[in-house]
C-alpha cells in the first residue's frame, strides 16, 4: 500500500517536472489525438471527404423531416418527370419523389455500412486478439480458420446465403429488420479476416514489450492486459481498416440490391434505387445518375477519410 | 522447390474440402426446396415427385449427400442441372469462353495501363502527372462497377448511340462486320472491368516503386553514372514489380467474381450470369459447381502467387 502511494508521489513529482519543462518551452504538451488531428488537417481531401460524409449523414437523419415530399406516396400522373423545382431529382415510374427516396434510402445504406463494419471489426479484433495473445495451438487453429475464410468466394456466398435465408429471416424478424440483420451479419462474417490478421500481428509484437511485463508484474489479469494495455495500442490500423470497411460494406450492400438480392422493393436503399432505375435508363437516365452519384460520393469520401487517417495515426503503412 | 509445391498442394486439399463442405451445408440447410416448381405444378402427381426426390437423392441425410457429391466431383462430374437437365459441366463449358474473353482482355489491359502509369507516378512523385494519376486511380477504385457500367451505357448507348448496351452471343453476321460486332459489344464490359482493376493495381505499383526507389542499391546505380532511364527500368523496376506480380496473380479470382456484376449489367452470357440465374432457380448442382470452381481458383492462384514470388525473388527460402 505504502509502495503504491510512494510511486504515486513519484509520478506526481515527475509530472511536475514535465510541467515545468513544458512551461519553460512555453508550449502546451500535445496529446496523441491532437497530434493526429494536426496531421489529419493537412490532408485537404480527407477534410473535404469528412464534410461531404457528415453532410450526407445529417441530411439522411434530418432530411426526411424537412423535405415535404413523401418517399412512398404514389402519383402515377407525375411519373418519370425529369428534375424540377418540385422534384429536384425527378420522379420514378410510380411518381415517387426520388430525392425523398434517396434521403430515406441513405439511412438504410449508411447504417448497413456502419453496422456491418462494426460486426466485422468486432469479430476480427476478437479473433486476432485471442490468436495473437494466447499463441500456440489456439493461434494456429484460428489462423487456419482465417485462411479458410479468406479462400471462400465472397460474392457467390453472399448471394447464396441471402437468397436462401431471406424468407425465413423476414418471417422471424419482420421484413426490414430481418433483411437488415441478414445482410449486416453476412457481410460482417465474410469480411473480418484482414482485421484479424492486423490485430494478431500487433498483439504478437506488443505482448513482448516491457510495459506489458510491467503490467503483469503489477498483477493485472489476462482480460485487463488484453483490453486495457495491448488493445488500445493496437487500435490505429484497426481504425483505418474500420473506416475503409464502411465504404466497402456500402458498396457490397448496393451490389446485392443491384443484383436484386438486397432489401425488399418498398425499402429504397441507394443500390435498390439504382436497380429500379436501370430499366428506364433510356428515357430517364437521372434515375440512375442520382443514386449512383450518392453511392460514389460517399464511398469516395470514406476512402479519402481512411487515407487521411492512415497518414495521421498509422504512418508506417503506405497503401 | 518441387517439394514445397507438393506440400502446398497437399495442404490446399483439406482447405478445398472444408470450403465445399461449408457451401454444401449452406445449400442443404436452406429452407427452400429445389423442386418447388414441381410442388406447385398440379400436373405432377405426388408419387412422381417422391420418385424424383428419391432419384436425386434429396431425402438422404446431409453427410450421405455430401459424400455422393464428393465422389462424383473427384471423378470430374458435377451432376446434372435441375433446370435444364443437362450436365453442369457442359453448361459451364458453354459459358466459359465468353467470360474468359471479357475478363482476360480486361485484366491484360489493366496490367498494361497500371504498370507504366504507376512507375511514372512514383518516379515523378508529387508532380502534376502523379497528382492527376493518383486522383484518377482513387476515383476509379471508389466507383462501384455497376455505376460505371450504367454511366457508360447512358453515354455511349443512350446519348451517342455508338455501342450496343446488350451483349449478344448469337451474332451471325458474316465477314469483317461480324468480327467488329463481336468486338464492339465487348468494349464497355471490358472498359468497366479494366478501369476498376487498373486503378487498384496502379496504387500497388506506385507504392512498391516508391519503396524501391529510395533503396541504397538504386542510389548506387545512379552514383556510378547510369542514365536515369536505365536505373529505373533495369534496376528499380525489376525489384519493385516482384510484389506486383504476386498481386496480379492473387487478383485473378477476384476478377472472376467481380465479373458477376459486369455480366449482369451488360447481359453477358458468362459464368457470372449463369450463377445468378442458378441461384434464382434454386439450381443446386450448378450453384455448387460454380462456387466450388471459384474457391479452387482462389486456392490455386494463391499457390501460384507464392511460387512466382519464390522464383522471382531468390531471397525467399522455402521451408
Amino acid at each position: 500500500m505504502s509502495e503504491v502511494t510512494e510511486s504515486r508521489v513519484q509520478s506526481a513529482s515527475r509530472a511536475d517536472t514535465l510541467a515545468e519543462v513544458g512551461a519553460l518551452t512555453a508550449k502546451k504538451p500535445r496529446s496523441l489525438w491532437s497530434n493526429a488531428w494536426r496531421q489529419y488537417r493537412r490532408h485537404k481531401l480527407a477534410l473535404a471527404g469528412t464534410f461531404v460524409l457528415l453532410f450526407f449523414i445529417v441530411a439522411t437523419i434530418v432530411g426526411p423531416f424537412l423535405w415535404d415530399q413523401s418517399a412512398t406516396s404514389i402519383d402515377v400522373a407525375a411519373a418519370l418527370q425529369g428534375p424540377s423545382r418540385k422534384h429536384p431529382m425527378g420522379t420514378d415510374i410510380l411518381g415517387h419523389d426520388v430525392f425523398a427516396r434517396i434521403l430515406w434510402g441513405g439511412r438504410v445504406s449508411i447504417s448497413v455500412g456502419v453496422v456491418a463494419m462494426l460486426v466485422s471489426i468486432f469479430l476480427g479484433t476478437l479473433i486476432g486478439a485471442i490468436s495473437g495473445y494466447f499463441g500456440r495451438f489456439i493461434d494456429s487453429s484460428l489462423m487456419r480458420l482465417t485462411d479458410l475464410f479468406l479462400a471462400l468466394p465472397t460474392l457467390p456466398l453472399l448471394l447464396l446465403v441471402i437468397y436462401l435465408f431471406r424468407d425465413p429471416m423476414q418471417k422471424t424478424f419482420g421484413v426490414l429488420i430481418g433483411m437488415f440483420i441478414l445482410i449486416v451479419g453476412v457481410i460482417g462474417v465474410l469480411s473480418w479476416m484482414p482485421v484479424a490478421r492486423l490485430v494478431r500481428a500487433e498483439f504478437l509484437s506488443l505482448k513482448e514489450k516491457e510495459f506489458i511485463e510491467a503490467a503483469r508484474c503489477m498483477g493485472a489479469g489476462t482480460a485487463s492486459i488484453i483490453f486495457r494495455h495491448i488493445l488500445p495500442n493496437a487500435l490505429s490500423p484497426v481504425i483505418v481498416a474500420a473506416t475503409l470497411g464502411v465504404g466497402s460494406a456500402i458498396i457490397t450492400e448496393s451490389t446485392l440490391s443491384f443484383l436484386g438480392l438486397g432489401f425488399p422493393p418498398d425499402t429504397p436503399t441507394w443500390g435498390r434505387l439504382l436497380y429500379e432505375g436501370q430499366e428506364y435508363i433510356e428515357i430517364a437516365p437521372y434515375l440512375v445518375l442520382f443514386p449512383g452519384a450518392v453511392i460514389f460520393l460517399s464511398v469516395l469520401s470514406i476512402n479519402y477519410i481512411g487515407d487521411g487517417l492512415r497518414d495521421a495515426i498509422d504512418p508506417q503503412r503506405t497503401l | 522447390m518441387t517439394r514445397y509445391i507438393v506440400r502446398r498442394v497437399i495442404i490446399a486439399v483439406p482447405t478445398l474440402i472444408a470450403i465445399s463442405m461449408v457451401v454444401f451445408t449452406i445449400l442443404a440447410l436452406a429452407p427452400g426446396d429445389p423442386l418447388s416448381e414441381f410442388a406447385n405444378n398440379p400436373a405432377v402427381p405426388p408419387q412422381v415427385r417422391q420418385n424424383i426426390r428419391k432419384n436425386l437423392g434429396l431425402d438422404d441425410p446431409i453427410p450421405v449427400r455430401y459424400a455422393k457429391w464428393f465422389r462424383q466431383v473427384v471423378q470430374g462430374d458435377f451432376g446434372y442441372s435441375f433446370r435444364s437437365r443437362s450436365p453442369v459441366l457442359d453448361l459451364i463449358k458453354m459459358r466459359l469462353p465468353t467470360t474468359l474473353y471479357v475478363i482476360g482482355t480486361a485484366y491484360l489491359i489493366s496490367i498494361l495501363i497500371a504498370i507504366p502509369i504507376g512507375v511514372l507516378s512514383a518516379v515523378k512523385q508529387y508532380s502534376v502527372f502523379d497528382n492527376v494519376a493518383t486522383t484518377i486511380a482513387f476515383i476509379g477504385f471508389s466507383l462501384p462497377t455497376f455505376f460505371t457500367g450504367l454511366l457508360l451505357i447512358i453515354v455511349f448507348s443512350v446519348k451517342l448511340g455508338w455501342l450496343p448496351s446488350i451483349y449478344r452471343s448469337t451474332i451471325n453476321t458474316p465477314g469483317l462486320l461480324g468480327v467488329w460486332e463481336r468486338v464492339e459489344q465487348a468494349i464497355m464490359p471490358i472498359a468497366v472491368l479494366a478501369l476498376f482493376q487498373s486503378a487498384s493495381l496502379m496504387r500497388y505499383v506506385r507504392a512498391s516503386m516508391l519503396e524501391t526507389i529510395h533503396l541504397d542499391y538504386v542510389r548506387t546505380a545512379r552514383a556510378k553514372g547510369l542514365p536515369g532511364r536505365a536505373v529505373i527500368t533495369r534496376h528499380a523496376m525489376r525489384n519493385a514489380l516482384i510484389p506486383v506480380v504476386t498481386i496480379i496473380a492473387l487478383g485473378v479470382p477476384a476478377v472472376f467474381t467481380g465479373a458477376v456484376v459486369t455480366e449482369q449489367i451488360f447481359r453477358v452470357p458468362g459464368i457470372g450470369s449463369l450463377l445468378i440465374t442458378a441461384i434464382y432457380d434454386s439450381d443446386t448442382p450448378v450453384v455448387m459447381a460454380i462456387t466450388f470452381i471459384f474457391a479452387v481458383l482462389i486456392v490455386v492462384f494463391n499457390l501460384i502467387a507464392d511460387v512466382i514470388y519464390g522464383v522471382l525473388d531468390p531471397r525467399i527460402k522455402y521451408s
